[in-house]
């Protein structure tokens, strides 16, 4: 390692502030690029899931109604 | 080879292929920017002129070059999409364009950030940065026209259109810092001859540019995967493929 101490790479002779920030900033962005994409993959995936239920809900419903007409 | 292009155009393909690649990529990713930066910020030796400042450049090239690079990306699937009427072109276009303004904010950002204490300055009007403006610009324009438009296809073809426009400013990004008198440095990498840039620095920037790329193929990816989610919701392979 080229540095120290942890205190001497935060410092960086003085060029730590612009260090840290820009790969601070860069790290931000790219949390934010990957989350972004996942969370509405995860809604649509979701939203589809109880679409699927509801319709599988309502057709064993109707199929019992239907059972229930041939049996009267 | 023609067989792998046509099913990259089929969505319930490339549905499959992507979630395999995201699977793959999402850790590799994460571990190379993880090591590069490592590498570039505590085992790289300073630089004799600007010191501990230059490690900035560990993610200001690589964001860079990627940023210009994906522009490609973009506009050779516009043309994809405006002469074959593909969807998927389509999608994928749209896909870069955020990515791509994403990387050139970061390109923008981190070189203002390091021409502070190398310049004197966070910003100058300077050809190099300026047609990165102008770049950002494009991306930024390409996804508010999609927007713009109530008629998806029209909208399509009118992002095609302007990300191909748009291909100019790449060779002058590229050529600007040798056209113009330019306070930015010109490349240090060289494909032939000698890099003017020493093994110890150049290797941690290679691992972070192969990083990059690696990256930007996952976040399209990632955004593609969520775009067929969201348009073939009501189809019966994505219903199938999710259960």
């Amino acid at each position: 390692m080229y540095f120290e101490s942890a205190a001497a790479v935060w410092h960086m002779e003085g060029h730590g502030p612009y260090v840290w920030a820009a790969y601070g900033i860069t790290a931000l962005v790219i949390i934010l690029m990957l989350v972004m994409p996942l969370l509405r993959s995860r809604q649509m995936s979701r939203a589809i899931h109880i679409e699927e239920r509801r319709r599988d809900l309502a057709q064993s419903r109707t199929s019992e109604e239907d059972h229930h007409a041939s049996e009267a | 080879m023609w067989t792998f292009v046509h099913k990259m155009g089929s969505p319930p393909w490339f549905y499959r292929f992507a979630t395999i690649m995201i699977r793959w990529l999402l850790p590799t990713v994460l571990l190379a920017l993880l090591a590069g930066s490592v590498w570039g910020l505590l085992y790289a030796p300073p630089d004799f002129r600007q010191g501990n400042s230059y490690r900035i450049i560990y993610i200001h090239v690589p964001s860079a070059v990627v940023a210009l690079a994906g522009y490609y990306v973009m506009a050779i699937a516009g043309l994809v999409s405006l002469v074959w009427k593909i969807k998927m072109a389509d999608t994928a276009m749209r896909a870069v364009a955020p990515v791509g303004a994403a990387l050139t904010f970061v390109a923008l950002v981190t070189g203002a950030i390091w021409g502070k204490p190398t310049w004197g300055a966070w910003w100058v009007w300077d050809a190099r940065i300026t047609s990165m403006l102008i770049l950002l610009f494009l991306y930024l324009g390409v996804m508010a026209l999609f927007e713009a438009y109530d008629d998806k296809a029209a909208a399509a073809k009118a992002c095609a259109v302007l990300s191909l426009v748009g291909t100019v400013n790449i060779p002058i990004i590229y050529k600007s810092v040798d056209w113009w008198y330019s306070l930015h440095q010109p490349a240090s990498i060289k494909f032939t001859g000698e890099s003017a840039i020493d093994a110890t620095m150049l290797y941690p920037l290679l691992l972070m540019i192969g990083a990059f790329y690696a990256l930007f193929a996952l976040l399209v990816l990632l955004n593609m995967k969520a775009e067929l989610l969201q348009t073939h919701r009501q189809s019966a392979w994505l219903r199938s493929e999710l259960r």
